[in-house]
């Protein structure tokens, strides 16, 4: 099936559900309501026509400076049977996002879901097991997100030289304990 | 049953489920892996993953450089095989650009990726049998993968990370006297390494005995969880992007789709994946006979003639995929159109996929055969943490 003709067949079967259609994109994308993403993801893998039984990939895309900003979720299907793929997105708002999983239909789905979770902090509804899995548990905040301003320390250690740091360190002053020693790379250029 | 000497009855022996913790540092774990294990004895009750501990924010780095900046990044992420990642990467970018490269750098291409997957499987094979404690083939695995790297450096300079594959060509042209080379190469594979690895490993009876039987996929799990590559055939679907989305130009070579046939018990065992991967190794050797054939026929063109001079794809977004040794390798790429970063890489790595079913497959096995399982997955940690 080409991608017009997919997206016909989700149309005929969730209506308004199905937001947007871009058909003119590299490779076309439906964007689909946040509510209904997990209804549209078994019918995706249960329809005879469609069987989708492949997730390929499912990624988070931030946008801060859409109108209005979104976070994306975007679902890669591919179907073994007929060998066609279609895409389909949903939009989220920035704060405080959420959306039904859908590791129930594609078992693969559990630790992207994790990823999307643990570098974007988009939470995923009826998880089975929803935490961290690329960064340690004791993380604080989202680095994915376009928003992220990098912290200057992590459990008491430098991570990041601050200016006033750097100006301290430039002035002789020792900074920091044992392998976290700050000392500028350039100082003997000023020396 | 009581032991007077030292105060205690049988039944008085607890069987209390307890905690194992495999790795970070295990040897046989492929990198810096932690496995939970939930024992009752020798019987694992439940397996847990922990992965992240070579995080290296690869997709945060990709947002901050530009897009030929992101090739000697994707070299350090399956650093097994790194001409694979560039590769993929580089057909992502590519076809986001709409850049057709020549036939003559299509055919380096495949000569490098298909070396690539012999040195991969050579290690993949090689540390496979030596974690279950067959040492021997792991040194002659080695000893033939450096005259693969040999080859590389010549080519490129790098014996690991190479960012050989650029956006709109390579980096090199082959140096002269290198299908001479290659096939000096190939002939000693065809000779020794590979029937050597036959008879030492794979033919083994005490290697069959312990890896067949053990780690059974069915097909529609190892879909369900996107399992590709050599794990995907060992359970016997001859799902192989080459011959499925023949890029470039696989689909004028001819080579066979090894599949796991079950030869020794159930199909889908850890004996299939691995034999999926040694076979492998002889149909990428048919495929570089080809393609060495062709290249020495083949006019040459300059292998930096389609390299933009400044990589600016417009506003939008592909996700491509190639057969990378350990499985399809994804790049979903989104540009914006203004910057000259990339706005977005992500990667669908195999071994991640690979790693997500371990605890399904781990269920109910003995801690030993663990280690088995492992390596029949052949997950490198680079790759999946990224």
């Amino acid at each position: 099936m080409d991608a017009p003709s997919i997206h016909g067949r989700l149309k005929d079967r969730f209506g308004e559900k199905i937001v947007a259609f871009q058909a003119e994109a590299l490779q076309p994308w439906a964007v689909v309501a946040p509510d209904v993403i997990a209804e549209v993801a078994v019918f995706a893998k249960s329809d005879a026509a469609l069987a989708f039984d492949n997730l390929l990939c499912l990624s988070a895309v931030d946008y801060p400076k859409e109108d209005p900003p979104r976070m994306e979720v975007v679902y890669h299907l591919f179907s073994y049977e007929h060998r066609h793929k279609f895409v389909l997105k949903v939009h989220l708002p920035r704060e405080g996002a959420h959306v039904p999983t859908v590791e129930g239909t594609w078992a693969v789905a559990n630790w992207h879901e994790r990823e999307a979770y643990d570098l974007f902090g988009i939470v995923f509804d009826g998880h089975s097991d929803l935490r961290r899995i690329l960064l340690p548990d004791d993380w604080v905040g989202h680095p994915l997100r376009k928003d992220w301003v990098d912290p200057d320390f992590y459990n008491g250690m430098h991570v990041k030289p601050t200016p006033q740091m750097a100006e301290r360190a430039m002035a002789g002053e020792k900074i920091g304990v044992g392998p976290f020693d700050f000392t500028p790379p350039n100082r003997h250029v000023d020396e | 049953m009581s032991n007077p000497a030292y105060g205690w009855r049988v039944d008085d022996i607890d069987t209390d489920e307890m905690i194992l913790n495999m790795g970070p540092q295990h040897p046989s774990t492929h990198g810096v892996l932690r496995i939970e294990l939930r024992t009752d004895g020798e019987v694992v009750r439940a397996a847990r993953p922990h992965i992240g501990y070579l995080h290296r924010c690869f997709e945060k780095h990709a947002e901050s450089v530009d897009y030929p900046g992101v090739i000697p990044y994707t070299d350090r992420m399956d650093y097994v095989a790194s001409m694979g990642n560039s590769l993929g990467y580089a057909l992502a970018v590519e076809k986001l650009m709409g850049i057709e490269v020549s036939p003559y750098v299509q055919t380096i291409r495949v000569i490098m990726a298909e070396l690539q997957r012999i040195a991969s499987h050579c290690i993949a094979v090689g540390t496979y049998g030596m974690d279950i404690g067959a040492f021997t083939p792991f040194l002659h695995l080695l000893r033939d993968r450096e005259k693969i790297l040999d080859l590389f450096e010549w080519t490129c300079g790098a014996r690991l990370l190479y960012n050989y594959n650029w956006v709109g060509g390579v980096s090199h042209d082959v140096p002269d006297g290198f299908v001479k080379a290659v096939r000096q190469f190939l002939r000693e594979f065809d000779a020794i390494t590979y029937p050597e690895m036959i008879d030492l490993l794979i033919k083994n009876k005490i290697f069959i005995k312990r890896t067949a039987g053990i780690g059974v996929c069915s097909p529609e799990l190892a879909v369900s969880y996107d399992l590709t590559g050599p794990n995907l055939r060992g359970s016997g679907p001859p799902r192989d992007l080459r011959r499925d989305e023949p890029y470039l130009g696989y689909e004028n070579y001819e080579f066979d789709v090894v599949v796991g046939e079950g030869k020794f018990g159930p199909r889908g065992s850890c004996f299939d994946r691995n034999w999926v991967r040694a076979l492998e190794m002889k149909e990428s050797a048919k495929i570089l006979h080809q393609a060495v054939d062709r290249l020495e026929k083949m006019e040459h063109t300059d292998v930096h003639e389609k390299v933009p001079k400044r990589v600016k794809p417009a506003k939008g977004e592909v996700y491509a995929r190639s057969e990378a040794p350990r499985g399809q390798l994804g790049y979903y790429i989104v540009a914006d159109g203004t910057g000259i970063n990339p706005y977005r890489v992500k990667v669908k790595s195999p071994c991640f996929t690979a790693m997500s079913i371990f605890h399904v497959l781990a269920n109910g096995m003995y801690i030993a055969d663990i280690i088995a399982l492992i390596g029949s997955l052949d997950v490198v940690l680079g790759e999946i943490d990224r």
